[in-house]
Parts: structure tokens; sequence; C-alpha cells
């Protein structure tokens, strides 16, 4: 019963995102006020029964209602209660579910947030909106309904597949969703603006928050996924440039352009038609990731479900909003007038130079995910483009772009000056490179040009800081006072400089694991030590048992050096009940603050008592995910500004205005 | 500065950058890819130099074949239909490397013939072959269809 009303509120939902995109569309047209007005509370209604519809799917899988077939080709009546219910996401049917219910939260976010918007922009943008429900909502309807019965049910599920039934999973689809669809927003902003014809400096302002919302959860969905890639697949590598992770990368990379670019825009109402396009894109590659990932037409190690006729689909709803709204923008684009100009070496200048690098990398990225495809159909030829082309490509692309992300915050807007700028920037230059020194000669074989990297992201990091360093003035006005300029300066000038910082301690990480680490396989019995990396290995024990719904045999490896106990690791070999399907659980041990000792299990030999383990040895590999974290705390404090707040003007004036009139005195009688 | 040196100063940037990115990708595609062979292809080509750089193997794990070495390294034989070929894996097989199962191999062929890997694939889905193994296989008139999971009697799929 709750199934059937799960798929009643879907249709439902469908309805009302038709009438959420036609009614307003209608008022528009006719410049009708009450139906512009009825926009919001039509987005929140769809809003709610799409949770209605997500409510009851995840009822059937806590019940464990195998019935459902949805729940019974994904989940198993023994499985911890925290699996059943992230089984929800973890197939294709119920992960579309939470796509649109993302979709509509962020439409019925603008409606609940969006007081301060003129009310025909509006309801142009949850029109849109609608649109794109819409389309996702018939998708599901007619390809991938969730809510199918079986009949008679079965008596036991086929479990979800192991690899996904960890906490990571838990978090990292919906956090990626919000990213990815977060987009959604600025594209119906796009969009609305381009079908209203007026795009200026407020626009900017409007979708910023929106913007930094969907990087803020993208960044943590992306880095999530690698962590997550990184200890539960047991290849001890943390990026794959697999289909489906630059299906995610390419959103950021074009959201992380629209941020600045959106900046430029706000303050200097340059860059407007870019600006727009980069919106309509950044969205555009959230669509084609989730076409690439849900059609399986690429070969990916991620490829869970797959299915080519719901790729077709996903294909239309893909060929139809990209290319109507890039119609549109080619219609409207010049009618458009440029604002401000600006001299090459200025503000604008370095995020001009920041758009450039970041749009031409993730056309690298996007070429070399696509060109399997492309040689296929033309020629028949089958093959993978992998690390090495990106590697070759994307890494020179991003070095110059990294040199110049100090300079950027320190020049001023319409006319900088270089020298000056590089002047403040002398003593974080010899820093990074005296810190890099000092590591190439502390690791004696460390390769020469591997300096250089270490260099780059020390002056990443020390350099992100010196615009706050230098507003500060520390110099001329003593420590106090610099202090408390310090604690005076916007939250937004803080977000710039930790958001670039995090960026260069991901880049250490990145820098560290690649020409630190040390791998080696070897095979040991129980009571074996070896010696790997500057570390004794002592494997003790090698024990059979039984989870909740698998069976394993775990290793205990207790890890020392020089006769110090580090830890113990208890890498195992899973078997599921169900599926009877294996996995690999590494065994991970962090050593000091960033570094990572590694332990996987490979099979048992047969005809001796000897297993295969694979070790790694993974300097400083933490620090790329804790660079993450950076960003996305720099994001929040970003968010956090008075400035950027949604309709905090709003609130400030009727404050005013509330004490203004509270002050006057009552005219006389 | 004049308004025109401007515009040419960014447009001139921009190309630059452009110019560059397009060189690293048209040398990037042609030889940073890795091509997809069967055993077939290896062992039938005309031409040896066909057989250089990275390439991705795939076939069948031969039955049988599959012994971890000394060092820990493992040798098997992936085949097709018409050829087998022996690769050399220094590394930890993946959790659904059985034999008769599909897989793909990616590394080089060494001068004795053998297939030097570094990575091994195995697909995640136990029902699922890799793409390019079930293509090859279909080609070749060797295909059997998937492995059938269990499903219930109802199922009808």
């Amino acid at each position: 019963m709750i199934v059937e009303l799960g798929h009643y509120a879907l249709v439902l939902g469908l309805a009302l995102s038709l009438a959420q995109m036609v009614v307003p569309m209608i008022g528009l047209r006719t410049n009708d006020a009450r139906m512009l007005a009825v926009a919001p509370s039509l987005t929140v209604a769809t809003f709610l029964v799409i949770a209605v519809s997500f409510a009851a799917l995840t009822w059937a899988y806590v019940t464990s209602d195998f019935s459902v077939r949805n729940v019974w080709a994904n989940s198993f009546s023994d499985k911890p209660m925290i699996f059943k219910i992230t089984g929800v996401w973890g197939n294709h049917e119920g992960s579309m579910l939470l796509w649109i219910l993302t979709l509509a939260l962020f439409g019925a976010l603008v409606a609940f947030f969006g007081g301060n918007l003129p009310s025909r922009l509006k309801a142009a943008v949850l029109s849109v909106q609608g649109s794109v429900t819409v389309a996702f909502a018939l998708f599901i309807l007619l390809t991938s309904n969730p809510f199918e019965r079986l009949s008679p049910p079965p008596l036991e599920g086929r479990d979800l597949n192991p690899i996904l039934q960890d906490i990571g999973l838990a978090i990292h689809p919906p956090l990626l969703y919000l990213g990815y669809v977060g987009f959604s927003i600025c594209f119906s902003f796009a969009v609305a603006a381009l079908i209203e014809g007026r795009i200026d400096a407020a626009w900017a302002r409007w979708v910023r928050p929106w913007t930094l919302v969907s990087w803020v959860f993208l960044t943590a969905g992306i880095s999530m996924g690698s962590y997550w890639a990184y200890y539960e697949l047991g290849w001890g590598g943390w990026w794959f440039w697999d289909p489906v992770e630059n299906a995610s990368f390419m959103p950021w990379l074009i959201g992380t352009a629209l941020l600045h670019s959106a900046l430029v825009m706000e303050k200097r109402e340059a860059m407007k038609v870019w600006t727009i396009l980069l919106a309509i894109l950044a969205f555009s590659f959230s669509l084609l990731g989730t076409f690439l990932v849900r059609s399986g037409v690429l070969t990916s190690v991620h490829s869970f479900a797959t299915d080519p006729e719901r790729g077709l689909f996903i294909l239309m709803i893909l060929v139809f909003f990209i290319g109507g709204s890039l119609i549109l923008f080619a219609l409207r684009a010049g009618t458009l007038r440029n604002g401000g100009m600006f001299h090459p070496v200025s503000r604008e200048g370095a995020l001009v130079l920041n758009n450039l690098f970041l749009t031409t990398a993730t056309a690298t990225v996007l070429v070399g995910t696509l060109y399997p495809l492309l040689v296929e159909a033309v020629s028949g030829e089958k093959i993978s483009v992998g690390a090495p082309y990106f590697n070759y490509t994307f890494i020179p692309l991003m070095i110059p772009l990294l040199m110049a992300v100090p300079f950027g915050p320190l020049l001023a807007w319409k006319r900088g000056n270089l020298a000056a700028a590089a002047e403040r920037l002398w003593l974080t230059a010899a820093i990074s490179l005296v810190a890099a020194l000092a590591i190439a000669w502390l690791v004696y074989d460390a390769p020469i040009l591997s300096a250089f990297a270490y260099a780059l992201a020390f002056w990443l990091i020390i350099g992100s800081f010196a615009d706050v360093w230098q507003k500060a003035g520390f110099a001329k006005n003593g420590w106090s006072k610099g202090w408390a300029r310090l604690k005076g300066l916007p939250r937004a000038n803080w977000g710039t400089a930790l958001a670039h910082a995090g960026l260069g301690i991901t880049t250490l990480g990145i820098v560290g694991v690649t020409t630190l680490e040390d791998e080696t396989v070897l095979r040991m019995t129980p009571g074996d030590t070896t010696s790997f990396a500057g570390y004794d290995v002592a494997f003790n024990s090698l024990t059979p048992g039984k989870g909740p719904n698998f069976t394993y045999d775990k290793g205990i490896f207790t890890i020392s050096r020089d006769g110090r106990v580090i830890g113990t690791v208890e890498p195992e070999k899973r078997v599921y009940v169900a599926s009877r399907m294996p996995t690999t659980e590494a065994g991970i041990q962090t050593v000091g603050l960033f570094s990572q000792y590694y332990l996987a299990l490979g099979d048992a030999v047969e005809g001796s008592e000897d297993i295969v383990v694979r070790i790694w040895w993974k300097p400083w590999v933490t620090l790329i995910w804790y660079g993450t974290v950076v960003m996305v705390a720099a994001g929040l404090i970003s968010l956090s500004d008075r400035r950027l707040r949604i309709g905090a003007p709003v609130a400030a004036r009727r404050r005013r205005e509330a004490a203004l009139a509270a002050a006057k005195p009552e005219p006389a009688e | 500065m004049t308004r025109k040196q401007k515009r040419f100063a960014v447009i001139f940037s921009a190309l630059a950058v452009l110019g560059g990115a397009v060189a690293l990708v048209l040398t990037g595609l042609s030889e940073q890819v890795t091509f997809f062979r069967t055993p077939t292809d290896i062992v039938s080509t005309a031409n040896a130099s066909e057989n250089d750089g990275r390439l991705r193997l795939g076939g069948l794990v031969v039955m049988g074949s599959v012994e971890t070495l000394d060092d820990a390294a493992v040798r098997f034989a992936i085949e097709d239909a018409n050829h087998a070929v022996t690769v050399r894996y220094a590394g930890i097989l993946p959790d659904l490397f059985r034999e008769g199962q599909g897989i793909v191999a990616e590394g080089t062929m060494q001068p004795d013939g053998t297939f030097r890997a570094d990575t091994v694939l195995a697909k995640h889905d136990e029902t699922y072959m890799p793409r390019e193994v079930a293509d090859a296989l279909k080609e070749q008139g060797a295909w059997k269809g998937e492995a059938s999971a269990e499903t219930p009697a109802s199922s009808d799929y």
C-alpha cells in the first residue's frame, strides 16, 4: 500500500512539476501577476510529493519488502539497517529518485529563500527548474520505475553489491548529487535571464551563493568518492581518471570557473555573456555525467547499473536541454551589453586567465573521456584513454594556473600592478623554494623535478594568505592593530585565502604520494615478518569468521618501527552470502599525521600455507583529502559572508526601517 | 595600452593556451592511448610493431592456468576462440578474477611473446563481462551469453 502511495506520489510530482513549468510561463507571457505568484507554492508542493515518494521507497527498503523488484534486487533481510537505507540509492532506479528529489529540493529552496528576487525572474527560474523536473520524472516513470512489484514475492533478496555496503556510499552519492544537481539552479537562472533578457550585476549576486553551495557539495562529494575508492576497492589508488570520475570532475572544473567569473560580473558587470554560458555549461556537464554513468556507453571500473535504452532517454533529455539552452543563448547573447573595460593585468585579467585554463582543461578531459566512443564509432578500433593521457594533458595546464593563483587576489580591479604583487610574494617564493630543497635533500633519491612540484605546493599554501596578510598590514600597524584588522576582514577574503590554501594542501598530498610512494607484493604465512619502507610488518594470524551477511578471513598484522609498535591492521577477504561475491577490505594504518601504511590481502597460494599480500607505503596521502576539507570549509565561510547571505540586505533594511519608525515620535494630534 | 592592444593581449594569450592544449591533446591521443587486442590479434599480427606500446589484452582466463610464482607474481593465460597468450602480473588479482571468466589485462608485450600486465580488470558486477571482451567474442562467434544470475521463478529477466 505504502509502495503504491509512493508510485502515486511520483506521478503526482510529474503533474505538479508540469504545472510548475507551464503556469508561470503563461504568466510571463500574459503578465498575469497571479500566475507568477503561484510558482513558489507549486515548486514547494512538487518537492513535498517527491519527498513522500522517496520516503515510501525508503520504507520498502527498511521493512525489506521483497515484493518490490527494486528492493529484492538490491537488499537482503540480514543486511545492517544503515545499508538497507543507503541501498535506496545504491542502484539505478533509487539513485534517479534521489536525483529528482535533489532537483525538487533546490527548486523549493529558491522558492523559500528567493524573497528578494523580482517576481518575474523568480517565476521564470522556477518554471525552468520545473521543466527539468518534468523530464526526469518522465524518465523515472517510463524507464526506471523503482516501485515495480514482483508476484509472487520472493522470500529473500539478492543483496546490495558488497562493494557498496560501506559507510562511504552512505554519504558519497547524496553529496555528489547535491553538487551536480545544484548547478541546475544556475542553469535555471541563466535560462530565465535569457528569456527575460535582463542580465546585470544583481543577477550574478543572486546566482553566486547557489554556485557556491553546489561547488561545496560537489567538492565534498568528489573527495568522499575518492577516499571511498581508495580504501574500499583495495587498489591503493585515489584517482583513476575513470570516465565516471571525469563525469563528476568536469562539472567541478566548470563550476569553479563559474564561481570566479560570476565574481567579475558581480563586481564589474563584465564577462556577462561568458558567465551565462558557464552557468549553462556547468549543468550541461552534470547532465552529461548522468548520461555517461547511467547509460554505460563507456567501459568504466565503476559501472554498476547500465542499460542502453535508458541511455537513449537521457541522451534525449541531454540534447533537449543543452541544445535548447545554447540556441536560446545564441539568439540572445548578442543583445547583452558588456560592462567595464579592464587592463589585461588586473583582478579581472587574472580571473579571465583562471577561466581560460579551467575551461581548456575541462575540454581536454572531455576529449579524453569521449574519444574512445568516437574512435569506435568511426573505425571500430577499441581503445582506452587512461591516466597516461590525462596526466600528460591536464597537469601541464594546471601548473601555470596554480603558479598564478597567489597573484590573483593581490591585483587591483581594473588595473593591477604586477611588479608590486611580485614584490609582496618574494618571501613566499623564497620559503617555498627552501622547503622544497629541504625535502629533496632529506629524501635523497627524490627526482629533481619533484622539488619543483613541492615548491609549487608550498607556494600555493603560503601565497594564498599573502592577500589577508597584506590587508592586516602588521609591519605598518603593529601586532595588535594588525590582528584587529585581520579579524575585521570580510569572511569572503578568508574564504578565498583558505580555498586557495586548501588547493595547495591537496596539491602537496598529490605530489608527496606520487613521488614518494612505494609498494611491494609478497607471499606471507602467519608468523612471517617482513620489512618494507622502513617499517616491520608481522603477520600474526589469519582467522575465519562470520559477519551479519558475509563470511570473512581476517588477517592480523602488526606494524612496528625499530621495535616500537605503530599499530595493528586487520585486512579482510569477505564473501557475501546472498550474492556469493568476494570483496577485499584493506587494512590501513595512519603513520604520523598524514602518511598511511596500506595492506591488502590477495588469494591463498595453492599447495602452500602462503597468502599473497600487497603493501603500499603512502606518504602524505591524507593531505589530498584534508585539502578538500579546507576547501569545503572555505566555501562555507564565504557563504556565511553578510554580503552573500541571501535576503540579508532586505532583512537589514527592514530592521533599519522598523528602528526608524519606532524612533519617530508620534505626530501630535 | 590602447583598447585595441588590450584586446590583442587577451586574444593572443587565449590562443596561446588553446594552441598549447590542442598540441597536448593531439600528441596525447596519438601516444598515450591504449589499444584493445585479443589473443588472436596478438598472435596473428603480420607486423610485430603493432604489438608495441601499452595494450589492453582481453579474453577468457584459461581454466587451470593460474599459478602463483615464488616472487608472489601471478601467471595465467588469456584465450579467445583461437589462441592463448601467457600473462604475468605482479599484484593482487581483483576479487572477481576467476578461471573461465572474461577479464582485461593492461600492460606491454614482452620480446618472448608473453604479456606483462600492470593492471588486471574484472568487473565489480558478477554477471557482467567487460564490454570489449564480449564484443570480441561475439565477432569470433564464441559468445555463449552472460552467465545467468539467480533470479526467482517469477522474474521475467
